[in-house]
């Protein structure tokens, strides 16, 4: 088991509040992604979670039982680092053990579980190998072996791809998401990437500044974000979103179109520009439009390959049943 | 010194020679009084003797057989030894404490603590003399552990600290999350990867203990009376020994310059620590 309730919880330093406060539940079993750009206070909150930082006030449950004064040690739940926070003087054995002598588990029983652990994240040739011995791939596998080794109620990343490459970064997300799969246990994954969140999550938080914008699936938050923050910060690239006279033809303050939602022709459509750069990507091809008298750049997305050269005149056409409409605070209208 | 800078030809071969130089010249005195060590009283003041006499061990003899240098030795070595360990036993924990659970108060908690260093030992001669005798604690062992500690836990705090900083507090976060308490934290994570500090600082405040002259002397006559007070007894009241008093000297100073000789690259890293980042 590994639900999560919080409730009420906030967090102030120095009279500033970074988190007001706040309730959110995390049903057991569910992968639960936190996303927000960098300061919007999503590594707190899952610090708060983890016992690392104290709350300033509220309560957390972890199966119902009240954690706020339990220690980080004895809350049940294991942890990632974006540092991967090996001992950098214990061998990865070690490393992957150390939960297991801390619970102070008969040695047979440990050497069995940490063989299984590092059978399954291919980790037994490096067994005796210090942490500095290894790639950072590899290093984020013993962090992550560590945190499975114990069976936790639930685990927390915080940031866990970030330091890796763009390639590694693609195969661990996909490792994570089927160890999700085969465990079935609780996980909260904090991120700053959007496409992390969409491709893993069951369930993702939208912050800003502490504050909730939006909980919900990946495609639900795609398909109805409840308002501007959360049009612009899901999917990629980025929702176009204007106002003026263009958006008031929609009977909306701020209307938004995501880039894969406009078709192009070279000869009629709603609105006229130029072609400013096209990134050709094979499978599809971005266009920044200029001079649409919407706003600055429109983007478009157009799968498969399109010729056009830069300053060609384009026209869009929005598909009217993907549009979304805002009002003037920037929130959703149906 | 601009111009030992510029000149790169000055550079390659008077910079050997000034250190050479310098280091002669701090190393002289201890050479001279090892040097006196082995002639009389009556040669160590002739200068025709300067450089050229007949060596003896009469002073080593005469220190061993009449003043009880191994009893002064050993008290040296236990005080210094205990004073050490306690003051680490503090020292680690608050250093600790300051170092990952930091408080608004911490930093002027550090600067009080160094601010105690300025205190002139003169200005509490009378009290601690007092109070001790009072307290029957004078010319003890446990008395000059104690005062030792105390003088020294403030740098020992605070070169525990500086070393402690350097550890990614992740890593002590992961051990919380891995479940260790504030004991397992310290053992199995804190000591072992601050261990060069650690002994560095331990030797430090080891010689800093066995050098210490001001309160040994004052607080012990006999029982407790550490190789600093034998140094100051023989500071004799009919006159002036030399060979005896360089002796004397020769012995107290000689574990301590042995140990520093094998710990020199511990020492210049505890030293220098923080210095250059």
């Amino acid at each position: 088991m590994g639900r999560i309730v919080l409730d009420k919880v906030s967090k102030s330093f120095d009279k500033i509040q970074v988190i007001p406060p706040l309730d959110l539940t995390i049903e057991d079993g569910e992968f639960t992604v936190f996303v927000g750009p960098s300061g919007c206070g999503k590594s707190t909150l899952l610090r708060m979670i983890a016992g690392l930082e104290d709350l300033s006030a509220g309560t957390i449950f972890v199966d119902n039982e009240d954690v706020t004064q339990i220690s980080p040690a004895k809350r049940g739940l294991a942890m990632v680092f974006q540092s991967y926070a090996l001992y950098p003087h214990m061998t990865v054995r070690k490393n992957i053990a150390f939960p297991l002598r801390m619970k102070k588990m008969d040695q047979f029983e440990i050497d069995k579980r940490v063989e299984a652990a590092a059978k399954s994240l291919n980790l037994s040739d490096y067994l005796e190998r210090k942490p500095g011995q290894l790639s950072g791939g590899q290093r984020q596998r013993v962090a992550i072996g560590r945190a499975i080794v114990r069976d936790p109620l639930a685990f927390l990343f915080d940031e866990p791809l970030s330091n890796l490459d763009a390639a590694l970064r693609v195969g661990m997300r996909l490792e994570i998401a089927e160890m999700h799969k085969r465990m079935n246990t609780t996980m909260i994954y904090v991120t700053h990437d959007q496409v992390e969140a969409m491709t893993m999550a069951d369930k993702i938080v939208v912050l800003r500044a502490g504050i909730i914008e939006q909980i919900g699936s990946p495609l639900n938050l795609y398909h109805k974000p409840k308002n501007t923050f959360v049009a612009g910060f899901i999917g990629s690239p980025k929702m176009n979103i204007f106002s003026g006279p263009a958006a008031e033809k929609f009977n909306a303050y701020y209307v938004g179109i995501r880039p894969e939602h406009t078709t192009v022709s070279m000869t009629e459509g709603t609105w006229k520009g130029r072609v400013g750069v096209a990134e050709h990507l094979g499978s599809d091809t971005f266009i920044h439009v200029h001079d649409t008298g919407l706003q600055d750049v429109i983007t478009v997305r157009i799968h498969g390959d399109i010729s056009v050269k830069n300053g060609d005149a384009i026209f869009l056409t929005p598909q009217i049943e993907q549009v979304h409409k805002f009002d003037a605070q920037g929130l959703r209208i149906e | 010194m601009a111009h030992v800078v510029k000149s790169s030809k000055f550079g390659a071969f008077g910079r050997p020679v000034l250190a050479w130089v310098v280091g002669l010249l701090f190393f002289f005195p201890i050479f001279w009084m090892v040097l006196t060590s082995f002639k009389t009283d009556a040669d160590a003041v002739k200068p025709e003797y300067l450089l050229f006499f007949k060596p003896t061990l009469e002073n080593y003899l005469n220190m061993t057989q009449n003043y009880d240098y191994w009893r002064f030795a050993s008290n040296s070595v236990i005080t210094s030894v205990f004073a050490t360990i306690f003051t680490l036993f503090v020292g680690i924990p608050a250093a600790y404490a300051m170092a990952f659970n930091p408080s608004r108060a911490t930093k002027d908690i550090l600067i009080w603590m160094l601010s105690t260093k300025m205190l002139p030992a003169a200005a509490v001669l009378y009290p601690m003399t007092f109070l001790t005798k009072s307290m029957g604690l004078y010319d003890t062992h446990f008395l000059i552990i104690i005062v030792l500690s105390l003088i020294n836990l403030p740098i020992v705090v605070w070169m525990l600290f500086t070393y402690f900083k350097e550890i990614p507090k992740d890593i002590i976060e992961a051990s919380q999350m891995d479940g260790a308490n504030t004991w397992g934290e310290i053992k199995e994570i804190l000591i072992p990867l601050a261990w060069g500090g650690i002994v560095s600082t331990a030797l430090l405040c080891f010689i800093f203990c066995w050098n210490e002259a001001y309160w040994t002397v004052r607080l012990t006559t006999t029982d407790a009376a550490t190789l600093s007070k034998l140094i100051e007894g023989n500071r004799a009241p009919e006159g002036l020994f030399f060979g005896r008093l360089s002796a004397v000297s020769t012995a107290a100073v000689g574990p301590i310059v042995v140990l520093g000789w094998f710990c020199q690259k511990q020492l210049v890293k505890g030293l220098t620590f923080g210095a250059v980042k």
